[in-house]
């Protein structure tokens, strides 16, 4: 029999979006369980929240002030000891689900899987590898527990509306203080989350400096978007690190992708395929990103920028 | 301080990977193969430790065929003292090649792990957090800035939210990200200079490591392609082409 364990992200005392998500793909595999396990130093405003979501059958928590912040070496062995019970534990594929996924999989003498797009059968899945060059079907041998991470951008949030019941567990398990966090830069800002924005504003190299990336900051202001940036972008200091889309960044999935003096590297490309609409501007014709481009327009973004600006307002 | 590097071979970032017709692998016959570009970021920066008077011994393994040592020698030119190749028929994947670096710490007792995040071939993003829960030691993913006082690291993590700080004790896994630092270029002289440093080399079946592979990989398939898209020729036919999807 199947039983899913699902792991909740979350941050500031919130659930965090990526965890309906994985909560999809673990409904694909149309089990009779699925439960949430919940690690905070303050559980109940999360597990609440996560009660609520679709296919979802018990909400777990486990409350201890060590679990304040999000430390793979503190929280796996805590997971691991839950886990025997399941036959599969998903966690989404962020840099949270990431850290810690392959810690409990380990502790598991488990495999795991990464990045998850697809659910064949309870034991058979696909996911991409080489940059999304190439899609693999991998099947898990029998009698392992099957540890995986979930590309999120692949999967439609499941929606709410449910009241599933929530359970305190208390676990006798000593935990590490070898691992301690001291804390967080946050590049937050008012304007829309760039993994979860429904409309993105990217800019690449061909944006010049960092002062001419406000003109990105100021389209995605104007159109409601969220802000990204290709590697090149990032690594000459216009953007900060976390706007970075594709391979080893973000992997996102908005309805609108505008990216603007981007060539399109395919490790930027695997970043935005599952995007709705693409649209390119870039003045080299020949540039990769038209392949994929949606909608493509070749010319100089510094003479097309204002001139959007002067249309849209 | 010793530190133990991974060093994989993955095929170059530049190639273009094709798919082979009939699903049983991607091609990799006559296509450029290269350091997984990751660990050459986690080289460096061991590198840098060196040179900083805070390293002493830097010690590269690798996992794979026989011509693998080849690639060994790249990195004793770039810069470390001498490899381990554990031979193995092909790569394993990431559960075995973590038993294959625990095996060896077991061995060699390393004050610090420096891996790369992810190698670009499968993408995993595993191996040096199933190390550290096999070592039961700390692990500093995804590090872009990483300062060592005596026992004690602090490890700049780039995460989805921005930067987070963490302090780990010593021994400990951590796993370089893009931005860590810029490898350095191997000069000819240290070419040569590679050739007389040593590679020892140990069979799989030699190191007492369960290896049956847990996961199988059934097929391979190339991406779905996106359909081809339209060409407008200036801002006002982008704007009503986005206005028509209603996306403005």
């Amino acid at each position: 029999m199947n039983n899913i364990l699902v792991i909740a992200e979350h941050a500031e005392g919130q659930l965090s979006t990526a965890t309906a998500h994985t909560m999809s793909a673990a409904a694909a595999l149309h089990t009779e369980t699925i439960d949430v396990l919940v690690l905070a130093d303050q559980v109940d405003a999360i597990a609440a929240e996560a009660a609520t979501i679709k296919h979802v059958s018990r909400v777990l928590t486990i409350a201890r002030p060590e679990n304040a912040h999000p430390l793979a070496a503190v929280l796996a062995p805590q997971i691991s000891k839950v886990a025997p019970s399941y036959s599969h534990v998903f966690f989404p594929s962020t840099t949270f689900g990431k850290d810690l996924a392959p810690r409990v999989a380990a502790l598991l003498g488990a495999p795991q899987i990464s990045d998850i797009t697809s659910v064949e059968s309870a034991r058979v899945f696909k996911h991409p590898i080489y940059a999304g060059n190439a899609i693999v079907t991998v099947e898990v041998a029998p009698s392992q527990t099957i540890v995986a991470t979930i590309r999120t951008a692949a999967w439609q949030p499941a929606p709410g509306g449910n009241k599933a019941t929530v359970k305190a567990l208390s676990l006798e398990v000593n935990l590490p203080t070898h691992t301690r966090y001291l804390g967080l830069q946050s590049g937050k800002s008012d304007r829309p989350d760039l993994q979860s924005a429904d409309k993105v504003v990217s800019g690449g190299r061909g944006i010049g400096s960092k002062e001419n990336f406000d003109l990105i900051f100021k389209l995605a202001d104007n159109i409601g978007a969220a802000v990204g940036a290709s590697r090149a972008a990032v690594d000459a200091g216009y953007a900060a690190n976390d706007l970075q889309v594709g391979q080893t960044g973000k992997i996102i999935a908005p309805q609108l992708y505008m990216a603007i003096g981007i060539s399109g590297a395919i490790q930027h490309l695997t970043g935005i395929k599952d995007a709705r609409t693409i649209v390119a501007i870039n003045k080299d014709s020949q540039a990769p990103i038209f392949e994929v481009a949606d909608i493509g327009l070749v010319g100089d973004l510094f003479k097309i920028l204002p001139e959007l600006e002067a249309a849209l307002s | 301080m010793k530190i133990l590097v991974g060093y994989k071979r993955v095929v170059d970032y530049n190639v273009r990977i094709q798919v082979k017709p009939d699903g049983s692998g991607v091609i990799t016959d006559g296509v450029k193969l290269s350091a997984n570009p990751f660990d050459e970021i986690a080289l460096e920066e061991a590198l840098r430790l060196r040179e900083k008077g805070l390293a002493r011994e830097i010690l590269l393994l690798g996992i794979g065929e026989a011509s693998l040592t080849a690639h060994l020698r790249n990195g004793l030119a770039m810069g470390a003292n001498r490899a381990i190749h554990v031979i193995a028929p092909k790569m394993p994947g990431s559960l075995i090649a973590a038993r294959i670096f625990h095996a060896i710490i077991d061995k060699e007792q390393p004050d610090l792990v420096l891996l790369g995040k992810q190698a670009i071939d499968s993408d995993a993003n595993q191996t040096g957090q199933m190390l550290a829960a096999l070592w039961d030691r700390p692990q500093a993913t995804f590090a872009s800035n990483i300062e060592i006082d005596g026992n004690k690291v602090r490890v700049t993590r780039e995460v989805d939210a921005g930067l987070e700080t963490i302090e780990v004790d010593l021994p400990a896994v951590i796993t370089s990200d893009l931005r860590l630092n810029e490898p350095r270029f191997i000069k000819l002289p240290d070419i040569m200079k590679a050739k007389s440093k040593p590679i020892d080399t140990i069979a799989l079946d030699n190191l007492n490591v369960e290896h049956d592979e847990p996961l199988k990989t059934r097929f391979y398939a190339a991406p779905p392609k996106r359909s081809k898209g339209i060409m407008v020729k200036d801002t006002a036919e982008l704007v009503s082409a986005l206005r028509q999807k209603n996306l403005l």
